[in-house]
């Protein structure tokens, strides 16, 4: 392994109380209790509470794992959930935050396709789950806007990293490119600069 | 979930569902829902092993429900089990759908980031986790945005974006619960208003 040379951009300037779960249980009960919190999408609900309840990690340590989980192929949530827990624990952290994951979701939905499969006609059961579609959407967006807070820190320095977001939200939500080619592209396109910058 | 749908599913169909599964998974760069096409082509198209409509109503189903999205493929492997023709075959219908979906993504993943955690100092590992920021920041905007106009008919539909939007401001300026929000959102469509 290289020496390493830590450029003052890696090292977060103001570092906050750091706290870790104690076993891998603690991590089942943990995203046991996420993935219950999460409708529409568990996303919003991982960074408000492991960043910014727990304290688990940064919001730049969060950005990053999310980076591997994103580019990985698989459900994004499922990555960032098996990457945060190896983070800890390994191999048993991974399986324990992933088994508190999927078990309790994935019996309640199986109970609500049941149950649907009965009420469907109901105007009231379209029309609920419409609201709680567009609330879980705002709650989305509203993560990412809260994320790009954190790019004041970033290498690139803020206006270029701000301006590269923004490429990339023009990219994906309005010309509506495939989400590879964003990654590839303009992924890739951050990360040399980034790579360039951080040898000075 | 109205017309049902009678098959029946022998090993070798039950294999290929399996090693479909698995195919995805290791295409499913961006997303499992990004492999909803190909999905809706083999189970809907080609094989017929579950109908129009109950493949759009576990999509629906599993984003309104808490959890991740991918549990909408349990809910497709549910609905193929149940259409052979019993409880058991749908529960077998998960396990393989689920297993399937997730090993291949899951072990490579695991594998990049044990990998990446221990060459964590290397330059290109910390160029490509801080070089990713600001696309991790435009995806899960345009994420959000693109959940907010997929409106059934294609047209404008404001009173779901008003509500949109009102969720995204009460979670960036408060420290509300998201379940006080989502809880909101079900009532205000629940009474018809959305």
């Amino acid at each position: 392994m290289t020496a390493p040379i830590q450029p003052p951009s890696s090292v977060p300037a103001s570092l906050p109380p750091f706290n870790a779960p104690r076993s891998p249980a603690h991590l089942f009960v943990a995203f046991s209790l996420l993935a219950l919190q999460g409708f529409g999408g568990v996303l919003a609900i991982v960074q408000r509470d492991l960043v910014e309840r727990k304290r688990w990690l940064t919001q730049e340590e969060f950005i990053e794992e999310w980076a591997v989980a994103q580019i990985m192929p698989g459900p994004n949530v499922v990555n960032l959930t098996l990457v945060l827990g190896a983070r800890y624990f390994g191999l048993r952290g991974a399986l324990a935050a992933l088994a508190g994951m999927l078990t309790f979701p994935l019996l309640l939905v199986l109970c609500l396709a049941v149950l649907h499969a009965q009420y469907a006609a109901h105007p009231g059961v379209a029309g609920a789950l419409r609201g709680m579609g567009a609330v879980a959407a705002g709650m989305i967006a509203a993560t990412g806007l809260k994320l790009a807070v954190s790019l004041r820190s970033h290498p690139l320095r803020l206006p270029l990293a701000l301006s590269a977001a923004g490429v990339g939200i023009v990219l994906v939500a309005v010309l509506r490119v495939p989400m590879l080619y964003t990654l590839l592209g303009l992924g890739g396109l951050c990360c040399v600069l980034t790579y360039r910058r951080l040898a000075r | 979930m109205s017309a049902p749908l009678h098959i029946v599913l022998s090993w070798a169909d039950w294999l290929n569902l399996f090693g479909h599964y698995l195919l995805l998974s290791l295409m499913s760069v961006g997303g499992a829902i990004a492999t909803t096409a190909e999905m809706h082509r083999f189970l809907v198209e080609e094989h017929h092993w579950l109908t129009q409509s109950q493949f759009n109503d576990s999509i629906a189903l599993a984003q309104a429900a808490p959890g991740p999205n991918v549990l909408f493929v349990a809910l497709m492997g549910w609905n193929v089990g149940l259409n052979a023709g019993s409880y058991a075959g749908a529960v077998f219908g998960v396990a393989i759908s689920m297993v399937g979906m997730l090993l291949p993504s899951t072990t490579l993943t695991y594998l990049a980031a044990d990998w990446g955690q221990r060459n964590r100092e290397l330059r290109a590992v910390r160029a490509f986790k801080q070089g990713m920021a600001p696309v991790v920041v435009a995806l899960l905007t345009s994420t959000g945005l693109i959940l907010a106009s997929g409106t059934r008919t294609g047209t404008l539909d404001w009173p779901l974006w008003v509500l949109a939007a009102v969720a995204g401001v009460l979670v960036l300026r408060t420290r509300l619960h998201m379940l006080w929000l989502l809880a909101g959102g079900a009532l205000l469509g629940w009474f018809g208003w959305l």
